[in-house]
């Protein structure tokens, strides 16, 4: 620590501190562009220049360190003098266009030239005008307002890990932007819009739709992915969400959110919103009041139970729904002695369900990700299936730990990786087993029951050593299973594999599961084999997967479009379609939906609802609703503690949400876990006879994941939001005949579907990647299984 | 199945079939650049070598050549889109057979600079920036070239030219091809 003096006040700074973090730290303002604490010190806007004793010139806050005995004056004549030279400096090229301008009332440079600027400009020559650019379907541009402060650059080159926006050009003709025509397409672009502190980069959904000083701020989280961003929700007239931003959260997501979190509100009002309860009646829809509709649940569940037991009801809801709607739900169905009860709907192998852990976890928190050493991801897309999870990993690889990946495409992770595995999903396990095997000669350890045999025919290659000594060597290090392991059709094998090398290397296993309440719907109990708190049920039930094969009579779904959301989307839709009767707990109607849907009751979706979210780490995060529900929606716990008293269900008389979060707590108030699990030997791994079989890889696309983020137009119009194609490297298409852009037909298990095919070398070899979660995909059959593809 | 090993500090391993607009002699000439400095700061080489690559393409250069000198010094393409714009000796479109550079910055701004472009203008009919119609000339105002003590100055191919007045660039001009 060092003493030093700003402004008159005796402070202690940490040694090597930049003069604006202490003084930032001491609450003394200095006026800055381009400082950014998450970012480089780039020192190029000379906004913060302050008077230091001794020194000649004034030196910029945010490029000088504190000495002992610095004495700083930040609001010294010869400082505000300093300060008020560059304000004109910067005001010469810029438009003054604030009244037009959608940063008006939240502008950096507007507030700052309000303290430094001068009524009238020295200046007679014309200002410069920048061509705007055009950067996708999120990012608005004005670049004229640009006064080159870099914080964009810097975020892409240092953050989002990919450099796309540069400055180009030299002095009066520098610009930003991306120089040849091009979107941006990091994951985390929207934070720029923050970043930018004047309105050459503002949001683009949001476009002239309100003013700053309309808007009301409130907090919430965003339910996407199992992060749990903390979001702040500017609302409009006290009833409209118009933007999202990022609420700081050093622990969670620092100062950023992905695009997914930012943009995904826009689906609150897409023209699909289900506004009132819907009942069909002889084959048509007509919009009824809550009673009738409630009363149409009630006959139309008991009936079937009457008629064919309770265990012919099934009840599905989606990870995204709150830990109250999850709690809610299957209590309610217990109590009615229905126990088929899941929200696991993209899962394929629920073999080891009864070993699993309390809650599958990440098993660590999540700033710790950027602590490790070594990680191995399993299955997983990180970049884009949890993009801040994926940016801590970033600041560990560009660190120099070790990031390496078994996955069946070569995802470009845009940072630093170690060593890779691309190879088909089936061959998972020959590569887990692979590194198992040479961490047991490394380590030299006992193999446990059985490991001996199930490995025999195993090789072990240069890249099973290299990962395991990586994992062994780093002293923090984890092995990370994604949702395409979580959810395989080997997925107990490839967890028992994944175990054993992390406890052969000392390593943490975690989760980075699917959906931002997938932790917590496993506390909840919406699991047919555990009631809340993880405790065993009474009597298990069947699980997602076997609720739709054995076709129901009756469902029940809270949230959830199974017919895209299931692994088994045609099974789904045929099971969802045959049923006698369909309750619908939903935000949205989809023309599907109404197909097989009875009575559709309209719940509040996310921001509209007081709701509680538990993310990978285990933080229970709570938040009140931020707007009222639209129309004639209700939020979901608030239906279903209605459902629960017309079924004359004990236990329903919650006043609030709270009341229901309370009796949630105290019943996982001892739940402890750990993902470790007992050993139990999976069946032996013979050489990879099946090597020539061609597998489905079912990557949930970038924006599919759930009903928001399908409906939410701007995300859709993006890069990431790929359409349903047929993707194969080239050495596979040659061999089928395909040609990149033509149409083929893919067939699996009875079902067909005939879409463009994309070459794609990231794809590894037998294998073809067709995102799911997707409409025109969802008439393809099980993910995982075999297929065969010809051209049309 | 496809595994690859990297190094710590992963180089892109370029494919072959990926370079193939600039030439193997101009590859060559790069090669002896990157030499010159840590494995690990190839791109220090970007200056050279987009000079060489200019040079083969007849005097200016193209996204396509900087997209591929990009991964060929493992560096982002705006990354080299910033280099090649900021500097004035790098040309982005077709340029006459001379290029003549002249220095507008302070101190030749001071000697009367201003002069010898406007006599220059008057005299090819073209502004700043534009070629002759007959392709032989190309007119470009650039930042201080270090000779401030010869100012008025210009640069034309390689040859600085200093203490200029109208006659004597008439007279420079008039010898050239
Ligand atoms: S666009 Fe905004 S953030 Fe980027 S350099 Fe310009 S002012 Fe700074
Ligand atoms: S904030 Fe210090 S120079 Fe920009
Ligand atoms: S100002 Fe012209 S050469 Fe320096």
């Amino acid at each position: 620590m060092v003493s030093i003096e700003i402004d008159g006040k005796k402070i202690q700074a940490r040694d090597g501190a930049l003069v604006i973090e202490a003084a930032d730290d001491a609450g003394v303002y200095i006026p800055r562009f381009c400082y950014h604490k998450k970012l480089s010190i780039a020192a190029n806007c000379r906004m913060c220049l302050i008077e230091v004793e001794k020194a000649a010139k004034p030196l910029p806050a945010c490029a000088t360190p504190v000495t002992d005995g610095m004495v700083i004056f930040t609001k010294s004549p010869k400082a505000i003098d300093a300060q008020k030279g560059v304000m004109e400096f910067l005001l010469i090229n810029h438009p003054l266009d604030c009244p037009i301008c959608d940063q008006g009332g939240e502008c950096e440079l507007q507030d700052i030239a309000m303290g430094y600027g001068s009524d009238v400009s020295k200046f007679t020559e014309k200002k410069r005008v920048v061509k705007d650019k055009n950067l996708g379907p999120l990012i608005a541009t004005d670049m004229t307002r640009c006064i080159h402060c870099t914080r964009c650059v810097r975020f892409g080159a240092e953050v989002a890990g990919v450099r796309e926006l540069g400055a180009t050009g030299r002095g009066e003709h520098t610009e930003i932007g991306t120089y040849i025509t091009s979107n941006v397409s990091s994951e985390m672009s929207g934070n720029v819009i923050d970043l930018c502190p004047v309105g050459a980069l503002t949001s683009k959904p949001f476009r002239f739709s309100a003013r700053a000083w309309e808007l009301v701020e409130r907090d919430t989280i965003a339910p996407h992915d199992c992060i749990g961003s903390n979001l702040k929700v500017h609302v409009c007239n006290g009833r409209e969400v118009v933007r999202v931003v990022p609420r700081e959260n050093e622990a969670i997501n620092e100062t950023w959110i992905s695009d997914r979190d930012r943009f995904s509100y826009e689906a609150l009002y897409s023209d699909d919103r289900l506004k009132t309860p819907m009942l069909k009646e002889n084959g048509a829809w007509r919009e009824v009041d809550w009673e009738t509709a409630l009363q149409a649940v009630i006959v139309g569940i008991n009936k079937t139970i009457t008629d064919s037991g309770a265990d012919r009801v099934g009840a599905l809801a989606a990870p995204t729904s709150t830990l109250e709607e999850l709690y809610l739900m299957q209590k309610l169905m217990r109590q009615m002695g229905v126990n088929n009860i899941d929200h696991r709907l993209r899962q394929l192998d629920f073999s080891d369900q009864q070993q699993a852990p309390v809650f599958p976890w990440l098993g660590q928190p999540i700033n710790n990700l950027e602590n490790n050493n070594a990680v191995l991801l399993i299955g997983s897309n990180v970049r884009k299936d949890q993009p801040i999870a994926a940016h801590r990993l970033r600041k560990a690889g560009v660190r120099g730990s070790k990031i390496m990946t078994l996955n069946a495409v070569d995802y470009d992770f845009y940072m630093p990786i170690m060593a890779k595995i691309i190879t088909s999903p089936m061959d998972y396990k020959h590569q887990l087993a692979g590194i198992a095997k040479a961490l047991l000669a490394q380590t030299k350890q006992p193999a446990p029951n059985g490991f001996e045999k199930l490995v025999s025919k195993v090789k072990i290659t240069a890249s099973h050593q290299a990962i395991a000594s990586a994992l062994v060597e780093g002293s923090v290090s984890s092995v990370l299973l994604g949702p395409q392991a979580i959810n395989h059709p080997e997925a107990s094998t490839l967890r028992m594999l994944a175990q054993l090398i992390t406890l052969l290397s000392q390593s943490q296993l975690g989760y980075l599961s699917e959906a931002g309440n997938s932790v917590g719907a496993w506390m909840a109990g919406m699991l047919p084999h555990r009631v809340a708190g993880g405790k065993d049920a009474d009597k298990t039930g069947l699980n997602a997967l076997e609720m739709l094969h054995k076709g129901l009579r009756a469902y029940v779904l809270l949230g959830v479009e199974p017919e895209i959301e299931s692994a088994e989307s045609v099974i789904a839709s045929r099971a969802l379609n045959d049923a006698d009767f369909v309750v619908s707990l939903t935000s949205f109607s989809s023309e599907a939906m109404r197909q097989y849907a009875d009575v559709m009751l309209p719940i509040a979706p996310f921001a509209e609802t007081s709701a509680t979210f538990i993310n990978a780490e285990g933080q229970w995060q709570s938040v009140a609703g931020v707007v009222p529900p639209l129309g004639e929606t209700r939020p979901a716990w608030k239906v279903l503690r209605v459902l629960g008293n017309l079924f004359g269900c004990s236990g329903f008389d919650y006043i609030t949400s709270d009341d229901v979060l309370t009796e949630v707590k105290q019943l996982t108030k001892d739940c402890q876990t750990d993902n470790t699990v007992v050993w139990c030997c999976p069946a032996p791994i013979t050489t990879n006879s099946n090597a020539d079989i061609l597998v489905r890889i079912a990557e949930v696309q970038m924006y599919a994941g759930d009903s928001l983020q399908r409906r939410a137009q701007a995300l859709q119009n993006t890069h990431d939001a790929d359409f349903a194609a047929i993707r194969i490297n080239k050495a596979c298409a040659k061999k089928f005949g395909l040609k990149d852009g033509v149409k083929a037909t893919a067939a699996q298990n009875g079902t067909e579907i005939t879409l463009p095919v994309v070459v794609d070398d990231n794809v590894s070899d037998n294998s073809v990647l067709i995102h799911c979660g997707l409409r025109d995909s969802a008439a393809l059959s099980t993910d995982f299984t075999p297929i065969s593809i010809r051209p049309v | 199945m496809r595994t690859t090993k990297l190094e710590k500090k992963p180089v892109e391993v370029v494919n072959n079939s990926d370079l193939m607009l600039i030439s193997k002699q101009s590859y060559a000439a790069i090669d002896k650049w990157i030499a010159k400095y840590h494995p690990e700061n190839r791109q220090a080489a970007v200056i050279p070598a987009l000079h060489i690559v200019q040079e083969e393409n007849g005097g200016h250069l193209t996204i396509a050549l900087m997209d591929e000198l990009a991964l060929y010094l493992n560096m982002p393409t705006i990354a080299v889109y910033e280099v090649a714009s900021f500097y004035s000796m790098f040309e982005h479109k077709p340029i006459g057979k001379h290029k003549v550079s002249i220095c507008t910055n302070i101190s030749c701004m001071l000697r009367g600079s201003e002069e010898i472009v406007e006599h220059l203008k008057k005299k090819f009919a073209i502004n700043l920036g534009e070629t002759t119609t007959d392709g032989k000339f190309t007119v470009k105002e650039v930042e201080c070239l270090g000779a401030c003590v010869g100012a008025p100055m210009c640069l034309i191919g390689r040859e600085y030219h200093e203490y200029l007045t109208p006659e004597k660039i008439d007279a420079i001009l008039e010898k050239l091809e």
